[in-house]
């Protein structure tokens, strides 16, 4: 296992098994969390990047159910999609993901909400993929969407 | 650095002990002799971890010294690093998205509905 821990968020990028996990706590108990993650009016209010715009085309997450939502930049469109194969509210989303870009790597990811008492959840979002090269490629991808919009956001809202 | 490359870094850094290793190497460069003294191993043991190190690209060894000596590849140790914290740095941001929206959020009163209509809310 490789982490890195420098504020709340913690990555382990697993050495046996191809996959990426995020640990992260929040002040709100896991029924608000996981609200957050089911509900696409929620939803698009944070998870999309800033410089990229996010359209909800259905998002009905309960189990068997799907999502498809579409990233817009600069008149560029990148389509995600999944299913959502598991969804017990409060307590975990288990679901697909793939970007349509590459529709034949299909991640599936893990979402639990732990109740971490005094009205916390330490949220485990862990993300599986067939080959480790995927994964890190995953991990890469990072790079481009870039730091530098990540610092003007962070500067606002600790300016905020 | 290849997805691939940065396979063999992950997988060279799995390890206990070649983490260890690195994490000397990182204080100074050490002989192959230095390096095994505090661990309960054979010599050919230490060899073997370096040499995964060094297919990693983590370590190098001098050719011409006598001691041969190992050395980090500071470089490569680093942009692994940054890659993972790019990453991380990432879904921190987005979770600090997440904790404005929770916080504006009504308290939970009420419990969210079973989302059994199949239509999204």
């Amino acid at each position: 296992m490789t982490s890195t821990r420098t504020h709340e968020t913690e990555i382990i990028v697993d050495a046996d098994v191809p996959l990426v996990r995020i640990i992260r706590e929040f002040d709100a108990p896991p029924e608000k969390v996981y609200r957050a993650h089911a509900d696409p009016e929620l939803v698009v209010q944070w998870l999309g990047p800033r410089d990229l715009t996010m359209t909800v085309d259905h998002f009905d997450c309960r189990s068997g159910g799907s999502y498809r939502y579409v990233h817009t930049r600069d008149g560029e469109e990148y389509g995600f999609n999944g299913c959502f194969h598991e969804v017990r509210p409060g307590e975990l989303i288990v679901q697909t993901f793939a970007f349509e870009g590459f529709p034949d790597s299909v991640a599936l990811e893990k979402v639990v909400f732990e109740d971490a008492g005094d009205g916390r959840t330490r949220l485990v979002a862990t993300s599986l993929v067939d080959s480790f090269e995927s994964r890190d490629a995953f991990v890469a991808s990072g790079m481009e969407s870039g730091i530098k919009e990540g610092y003007e956001k962070l500067d606002e809202l600790l300016a905020g | 650095m290849t997805g691939d490359a940065l396979s063999r870094v992950f997988s060279a850094l799995a390890d206990p002990t070649r983490r260890d290793m690195v994490a000397r190497l990182a204080v100074a460069d050490a002989t192959v002799n230095e390096l095994a003294a505090p661990y309960d191993v054979s010599l050919q043991a230490v060899s073997k971890h370096l040499r995964v190190l060094e297919d990693a690209g983590l370590v190098s060894r001098t050719r011409d010294a006598q001691r041969r000596p190992v050395h980090l590849e500071a470089e490569v140790f680093d942009l692994m690093t940054k890659w993972i914290e790019r990453y991380r740095r990432e879904a921190e941001e987005r979770y600090r998205r997440l904790d404005d929206l929770l916080r504006s959020m009504p308290d939970d009163g009420e419990p969210t509905p079973p989302p059994e209509t199949g239509e999204a809310r």
